[in-house]
């Protein structure tokens, strides 16, 4: 729980600055996290496109792995996938 | 200045030409429509520099001057029953975005039955809303409370949208004769308006009306009483700026001949008017009467209502609205605000006037007469064939 008191707070939820969601981390919500099968990816980047969290890391143009501190785990990208290299797995109690 | 006749839509319309906001978003409904037709033709002569917009409703209405107030603009609206009622989700998020959107609301009847007459369901169904509800008796108290509703909603101290409510057809309709100000003087009264932070400011990029999770909404709803607070204070200045330009001293509360009195009947409204007409025909058979107009709905004027009341021996609430399976929604709160006093009145409330019934002179004193040899139920209606 966050710690400002309701006067110390911009008035009607205004946020201020720009980017701020950056600093949500809305990983913190996931109940299954995606693992990729590196064998099978064609590097075809519908995973990028769809991820809705912007979770999708990509260097020089091939898909390195999953922004965890942002991935919410909705598993769009596992639906998307046309060859089915990614899997959502149960991330426990 | 010279009196002239207009009806209460004509006067609200006129007081927007003197005002020239930034943006009126409306949709027309009887009957506000006089307000939004007038002014649609001061636009259409170039009278005024305004942005007016035809919504396809009143939901799209309400959403037009939310946007219109983040980015930063001076903006007006007007509606009635339905209409508010179709604006319902949209009043919530103009409070909660602490927009200072100013509306004036036609008073009319809920349907169903289809009605488009007076009273004062549609209001009180926006009680919880987040906004200032401001109520009008005639026809100069529509014109003037319009002007000073944009100085009580833009105060930097309070930022939360407010309604000017006017009884429909009885005020929007009827021809009376009023005082209008001299533009200049409306212009300087209200001032230039400032926004606290705009959406169309670049350099300072803003978002209005995020998602807003467990951790904060609560915090953002205590910003909203707290404003609600400050209200009351501001609304006596700004009452009392308009009294030295005017002549005309409002107050949020209004006694009549209630020095010596033992008996007060409280409205909003129309009937406040009437009332002070009974009040002088009773005081000339020598009954002690007073009446009580309650120009503030919210925020609620509790402690001053008690102060004004306490010591009375009976007073009726009148309320031209009914919570059915309760009471009339005024009420309520009127007995709460005198729980604590210590010399409280008898009291007794009489729903009235649903759907445009008339409220007759006769019936008013029956009221009198009721308080005074303590009859009736705490509920009564009046007027109704029942």
């Amino acid at each position: 729980m966050p710690g400002e008191k309701a006067g110390e707070l911009p008035e009607g939820g205004m946020i201020l600055e720009a980017g701020s969601s950056r600093k949500y981390n809305t990983g913190d919500w996931r109940s299954m996290r995606p693992v990729c099968d590196e064998s099978k990816c064609t590097n075809c980047l519908i995973c990028w496109i769809y991820c809705p969290d912007n979770s999708i890391i990509v260097k020089e143009g091939k898909r390195v792995g999953f922004k965890l501190t942002h991935c919410k785990g909705c598993g769009i990208c596992a639906n998307q996938c046309p060859v089915k290299c990614i899997k959502m797995v149960e991330e426990g109690v | 200045m010279e009196k002239v006749a207009m009806n209460g839509d004509q006067v609200i319309a006129l007081a927007w030409k003197q005002i020239d906001p930034d943006v009126v978003a409306a949709y027309p409904i009887t009957p506000q429509t006089i307000i939004v037709e007038a002014f649609s033709e001061f636009v259409a002569d170039g009278l005024v520099n305004t942005e007016y917009v035809c919504a396809e409703s009143e939901h799209s209405a309400m959403s037009m001057c939310i946007g219109a107030s983040a980015a930063g603009a001076r903006t007006a609206t007007a509606t009635a029953s339905a209409g508010l009622a179709f604006m319902w989700e949209m009043l919530y998020i103009a409070s909660g975005m602490r927009l200072p959107i100013v509306m004036a609301v036609a008073n009319r009847a809920l349907s169903g039955p289809i009605n488009i007459h007076c009273d004062h369901s549609d209001a009180m169904g926006a009680r919880d809303s987040g906004w200032v509800q401001i109520f009008g008796e005639n026809v100069q108290e529509a014109y003037d409370n319009t002007i000073m509703a944009f100085r009580i909603a833009e105060h930097m101290d309070i930022r939360l949208p407010t309604m000017t409510c006017l009884d429909g057809f009885i005020v929007t309709h009827s021809l009376e004769r009023f005082e209008p100000l001299p533009d200049e003087t409306v212009k300087k009264f209200v001032g230039e308006f400032k926004y606290k932070r705009s959406l169309l400011d670049v350099k300072n990029p803003t978002t209005f009306g995020p998602f807003d999770w467990t951790d904060y909404y609560f915090e953002h709803k205590y910003q909203q009483v707290d404003a609600m607070r400050h209200v009351i204070p501001v609304i006596n200045q700004v009452q009392d700026d308009f009294a030295k330009v005017s002549g005309r001293r409002y107050s949020i509360i209004e006694p009549y001949r209630l020095d010596d009195a033992d008996y007060a009947v409280v409205a909003m409204g129309s009937t406040a008017g009437t009332l002070k007409d009974i009040v002088d025909e009773l005081r000339a058979e020598g009954k002690k009467v007073g009446s009580i107009k309650l120009r503030l709905f919210r925020p609620f004027p509790a402690q001053e209502l008690a102060k004004t009341l306490e010591g009375l021996k009976g007073v009726a609430i009148l309320d031209r609205a009914v919570s059915i399976g309760a009471s009339g929604p005024l009420f309520p709160e009127v007995r709460s605000a005198l729980y604590e006093a210590k010399d409280k009145p008898k009291l007794k409330n009489y729903i009235y006037g649903l759907g445009g019934r008339d409220i007759k002179p006769e019936e008013l004193k029956h009221v009198y007469k009721q308080l005074i040899y303590n009859e009736g139920e705490t509920v009564n209606f009046l007027g109704v064939r029942a």
